[in-house]
């Protein structure tokens, strides 16, 4: 009764009295030299049915409810209860402090400084800077034509042939032209150390090739059945996916390469991505099914199990892309009846986010530089577009391919992103920012709690 | 044929202490994965509350955490532990960016008397399965945690708790201005357990 005549209490310091010792419940507040002024306007951040418990029974030991009393001493007793209360607890931190984490990987992306609030807005320019001529490029969604290596040099397949384009000085070089009978190339692929590339073919095989050498390495063969659609490296294993629907781990230093299996997919592996720390793989298919293996769930004699199968899109998944700055973030797209790009967390499998773009997503890239991420599409405007995460605000569209942009690539220094489509263009975007130099990582305080009173 | 209601289990207060700090336990480990305080091949996986939860590997954080766990369990089985806060600091400025705050409630009657509870495991189950999901997908709006981060635990007690050895009294390491988001909470019927994470707002992020 009293409690409810409290509630609706029509002077409003009774009010305030009132709903100070809420917000105390939920934060506590030291005293008013620290800066803190935590009014909450949230009410999800509000405790109801603490409060109501706290209002309607005086069960806890810690205050003296129970006596029924006028609203304002009602109130006026909350709120000393509350003050009496802070000061009867204590805040103990453990002596041993945790280890500190060493510089880690996820941490080496030294320009990755958090943003200055003053930050302007950086231009994006929306027509291309370079358009190159890609004549013969085969207009086939389930292919992976243009790869760009860590040494600046780009290579796309033009139907048999693989030409590697030197970035630092424009110079074209063709590596190699297969003969009809195994070509035309299917899918290109460099390695980390940017020197051998691999190329796959329609008939199954895999060539890899030692790019400043044109030297033929090794072919591997037996393993696929079908055409290798997608490639895919991390360190020395290789991992091929192909229209049988196989996707295989290919150890490219011994003789028998094939080391692991991976079968769960019922048609082409068009979509093929290892995470940065080498964990997890990322596969899609043209059975709309996204796949992510993990290497701790990895058996050598019988073929693996899957970690997740994500059937949420409804139209091939080939777009896939790790986040650089959050480890088990993935980006997948959907083709042409989905036009998604959904967003997981691959340690759960749970979707975080799906967002519908109205177009055939081929291809996605996501900046090393900024929180953003880059979508390929297809009809109808064929444009890339630029978006800032996590929000999915568009930041750019940027168009000029007259044919869905199937294919995209990053440079190694982040800045700008290739683009092939089927209208035989090679362009060239700007899109990441312009090239600077690399900021210095923040000096790091050499006692991690040099604040804390520790003994040592 | 037993109704729904009657498939209840006696919880003491030992128990509940134990549920409580093994739900802090996994709870620890999920936000320093999912924050990527420590390098994600340090965790291995495990078969937790129904999840894949994932648990540390190196071992100075996992004596780190099993240690305040067992006084966490004594003070709990004592009522004294008003709420547990993981708070993260970036390691360079030691500034606090996150503060995940579990707060107890703890049934006085259930310590006066020494009486027991009873509620469905499953049911308890259930509902830390929820907290442990929202606290993987808080990735989608924290911000993102760009440099080396360091964490600590804090424990609010009531006053007339002994400290013990290897504790000391710490400042609540608060964050000033922060944005809050309530979780989900649990209930033993003997400790209830809210979940609060609050954080630097980061302000690039406005669009």
């Amino acid at each position: 009764m009293d409690a409810s005549s409290a509630n609706s209490s029509s002077t409003n310091s009774d009010l305030h009295h009132y709903r100070s010792p809420l917000r105390e419940r939920v934060l506590p507040r030291r005293n008013s030299r620290e800066n803190m002024d935590r009014f909450i306007p949230n009410r999800s951040a509000m405790d109801f049915d603490y409060a109501h418990y706290m209002v309607m029974s005086g069960k806890t030991a810690k205050e003296n409810l129970a006596v029924a009393r006028s609203p304002a001493k009602e109130a006026y007793v909350k709120k000393l209860a509350e003050a009496l209360n802070m000061n009867r607890t204590r805040i103990l931190a453990f002596k041993n402090k945790p280890p500190t984490p060493s510089e880690s990987i996820s941490h080496d992306l030294i320009s990755y400084q958090p943003p200055k609030a003053s930050k302007p807005r950086r231009y994006i320019p929306q027509t291309s800077e370079r358009v190159l001529d890609a004549p013969d490029l085969v207009d086939d969604y389930y292919l992976n034509l243009l790869d760009w290596g860590s040494s600046n040099v780009l290579s796309i397949a033009l139907r048999s042939t693989v030409y590697l384009w030197d970035a630092s000085n424009g110079s074209t070089s063709e590596l190699i032209t297969v003969d009809d009978e195994i070509g035309p190339v299917t899918s290109v692929s460099w390695a980390p150390d940017g020197r051998h590339i691999a190329v796959g073919l329609n008939n199954s095989e895999v060539q890899l090739w030692d790019s400043t050498a044109n030297r033929l390495l090794r072919t591997l063969k037996g393993g696929h059945r079908l055409r290798v659609g997608s490639l895919a490296w991390n360190n020395h294993v290789l991992t091929t996916g192909g229209m049988d629907g196989r996707i295989i781990n290919n150890d490219v230093r011994v003789r028998s390469h094939i080391v692991e299996t991976y079968r769960g997919h019922t048609q082409e592996v068009c979509g093929l991505k290892w995470s940065a720390s080498g964990q997890q793989l990322a596969s899609g298919g043209n059975d709309n099914i996204l796949h992510i293996w993990d290497r701790s769930l990895s058996s050598s004699s019988a073929p693996s199990q899957w970690l997740h199968r994500l059937e949420e899109h409804t139209a091939a998944v080939k777009a896939l892309s790790w986040c650089p700055f959050q480890g088990n973030l993935l980006a997948s797209g959907g083709g042409g009846s989905d036009r998604c790009i959904k967003f997981w967390n691959t340690h759960t499998g749970a979707c975080l986010n799906s967002v519908d773009t109205a177009s055939q997503v081929c291809s996605l890239l996501w900046s090393k530089k900024e929180r953003e991420l880059l979508s390929s599409h297809g009809f109808s405007q064929n444009q890339l577009t630029l978006w800032k995460y996590p929000s999915m605000v568009k930041m750019a569209e940027l168009t000029g391919h007259t044919s869905r942009v199937l294919f995209m690539a990053q440079s190694p220094d982040g800045c700008t992103v290739a683009s092939a489509a089927g209208d035989e263009t090679l362009r060239f975007w700007n899109v990441f920012g312009a090239p600077e130099v690399a900021k210095t990582a923040p000096k790091s305080n050499p006692e991690p709690f040099a604040n804390a009173n520790r003994i040592r | 044929m037993a109704s729904k209601t009657a498939s209840k289990d006696i919880i003491t207060l030992r128990g509940s202490a134990a549920i409580v700090s093994e739900f802090f336990g996994y709870a620890a480990n999920s936000i320093l994965y999912n924050r990527g305080v420590y390098p994600e091949e340090s965790f291995s996986r495990v078969k937790k509350y129904g999840l894949p939860m994932l648990l540390t590997q190196d071992e100075g954080v996992k004596s780190f955490l099993s240690e305040i766990n067992s006084q966490l369990s004594e003070w709990l089985e004592a009522g004294k532990l008003q709420r547990v806060v993981l708070v993260i600091m970036s390691k360079a400025t030691s500034e606090v960016l996150e503060r995940w705050n579990f707060c107890i409630e703890t049934d006085a009657e259930v310590i006066e008397k020494g009486i027991s509870r009873e509620k469905s495991d499953k049911e308890i189950m259930r509902e830390i399965q929820a907290i442990m999901r929202q606290i993987a997908s808080s990735i989608t709006y924290l911000p993102c945690l760009d440099e080396t981060c360091v964490f600590d635990v804090l424990a609010y007690t009531d006053k007339d708790v002994a400290v013990p050895f290897s504790w000391f009294e710490s400042d609540p390491k608060l964050i000033a201005n922060p944005q809050m988001v309530k979780l989900h909470s649990f209930d033993t019927r003997i400790h209830k357990v809210g979940t609060l994470v609050s954080y630097k707002d980061d302000e690039w992020d406005e669009e």
